[in-house]
């Protein structure tokens, strides 16, 4: 259940993101990382906005995480209207981290706080992806 | 008396309709600007300085224009529905500084009739591009918040329910309110969820409107007929996501309200009033609670037992049925937030929500969303002979 079935509309990319958007066409999500005080920057720009630095380098997420809160949309507008209910969370990563994202590939009535999630794409169909997360199978 | 002397507002008006097809937006603005004006007992020719947002055209350019001002001093920051409590801030602080004596704050739009902000757009700003393609209503970035306040202190849907029950209590007393009905909290969680938790009825109306206030020195005021309002304090502050820290649970009013309350002199038990924002009613549990009316994770039970609930609770909120029920003109509740605070200050709200012998009033604004990034914004008022 990798496939989601939810819109992938593709991002506006500048030369501040177009690295990052182009890794995700190859299915890797990329976190800037800070060369002088080894934060990881989110959301992902050119400069550390925790010291100042704008010496910043690409670094590869594990693509795990846990779900620090989420909704269920019953009602929406837009490319989304017609696939409600989904679910909307930020997913918090190990590497640091809470990202606005989708938990897909699950029933939404079954999500829940500090779930356990993986990392899966949705190709937008422009040379980009969408990054969203599948709850990891309890065995 | 403080040391800098003390601004005021001294006229404020709220554009009585909540549906406007047959306007356009600087209409609008026209209309809400000689309503204060002529509520402070002034002319257009007085001002001296004007505010706006950044959606009533070329900045603040076009409306001195249309309203045919001619300004010494002029300010259109921009925080989203809290922009209003920022520009009577900067109004104090212009005027402080003997830039200006005589400044109108204005704030109009068409949110209903233009059926404008269902969902998430990209709009150029930096972080566009990493929230608005996963479908984040305005409403669920709320509910993210609700959500976590929920899972960290145990809030309920229940009491978020409170919330907007109180406001409906307000509202039946506002024949111009677009929401005049009172419901019960059985009738909000009966309402259709709209993203999780949040039903519709924890949302605020969306309407067209506006209003305005007029912000002048100590001595113009003393001149005016009509009772004023003074400026104790005030505070604004940007809370954001903090290099991906984002905490869902607090908002720019844990900035905001120490510093607004510091200025004033006066603690949050001196409060006789407040205007709390109230987009959705989650707003109002973290504000509160950041505003130190309750201990942090308290606010869904401090609105039990008709806390909120005017004249009598601990903690008189929107008189005049808030956002939640009365108006929130342009997606944007911050003037309406400060136009019913005067009004309680004046003695002028309602006789069934007036707050007894009222002195002290707070009003705060959030522009933004507490799900992303916020522009806070807090304005502690007094009774011009308190």
């Amino acid at each position: 259940m990798t496939e989601s079935l939810l819109p992938a509309p593709a991002p506006e990319q500048n030369p501040e993101t177009e690295g990052f958007w182009r890794a995700t066409a190859e299915g890797r999500l990329l976190l800037p990382r800070c060369d002088n005080c080894g934060v990881a920057i989110w959301y992902p720009r050119q400069l550390c906005p925790d010291c100042g630095s704008t010496s910043v380098a690409w670094t590869e997420a594990s693509g795990l995480g846990s779900i620090y809160s989420f909704s269920v949309v019953h009602r929406s507008a837009g490319s989304y209207q017609s696939v409600v209910p989904y679910v909307v969370a930020y997913v918090e990563l190990p590497e640091g981290p809470r990202v606005l994202t989708n938990i897909v590939g699950c029933d939404p009535d079954r999500v829940y706080i500090g779930q356990a999630v993986r990392l899966v794409f949705s190709d937008t169909g422009h040379l980009s992806a969408l990054y969203r997360f599948e709850p990891v199978e309890e065995e | 008396m403080t040391a800098r002397g003390l601004v005021s507002i001294a006229g404020a008006y709220e554009h009585p309709r909540r549906v406007i097809p047959d306007r356009s937006v600087p209409q609008i603005h026209a209309e809400v600007a000689l309503g204060a004006i002529a509520d402070a007992g002034l002319s257009l020719s007085d001002v001296d300085a004007y505010f706006c947002d950044s959606t009533a055209g070329f900045g603040p350019v076009s409306m001195v224009e249309y309203l045919g001002l001619h300004p010494r001093y002029i300010d259109s920051t921009e925080t989203g529905g809290s922009s209003y409590l920022v520009h009577v801030a900067h109004a104090a602080a212009a005027i402080e500084a003997g830039r200006c004596d005589i400044a109108l704050v204005t704030m109009a739009g068409l949110a209903r009739t233009r059926g404008e902000a269902p969902i998430a757009k990209p709009t150029g700003s930096p972080e566009s591009a990493f929230e608005t393609l996963w479908g984040m209503l305005p409403v669920t970035a709320y509910a993210l918040a609700a959500q976590r306040h929920m899972f960290e202190f145990g809030t309920t849907s229940a009491q978020l329910a409170e919330v907007k029950v109180a406001a409906s209590l307000h509202a039946q007393h506002n024949p111009l309110a677009f929401l005049p009905q009172p419901v019960t909290v059985e009738e909000v969680l009966a309402s259709p969820v709209i993203s999780s938790p949040l039903h519709r009825l924890d949302c605020c109306v969306i309407t067209d409107g506006g209003g305005a206030v007029v912000v002048v020195r100590p001595e113009v005021a003393r001149d005016l007929d009509r009772r004023t309002v003074t400026i104790l304090g005030r505070a604004e502050a940007v809370k954001h996501t903090n290099n991906g820290r984002i905490n869902l649970t607090s908002t720019g009013a844990a900035t905001t309200g120490p510093l607004a309350f510091e200025e004033a002199g006066v603690q949050p038990e001196d409060v006789d009033y407040a205007s709390i924002y109230d987009s959705f009613t989650i707003t109002v549990i973290e504000t509160i609670e950041d505003l130190g009316f309750c201990e942090k994770g308290t606010g869904g039970r401090f609105v039990l037992d008709g806390a909120l609930v005017a004249p009598h609770g601990r903690l008189p909120f929107n008189t005049d049925g808030g956002g939640l029920c009365n108006n929130h003109p342009s997606n944007r509740g911050g003037m309406t937030k400060i136009i019913e605070a005067v009004r309680q200050l004046r003695g002028e709200a309602h006789a069934a929500v007036q707050v007894p012998d009222c002195e002290i009033a707070l009003a705060h604004g959030t522009g933004g969303s507490i799900g992303t990034r916020m522009g806070s914004a807090t304005l502690i008022l007094g009774r011009e002979d308190a």
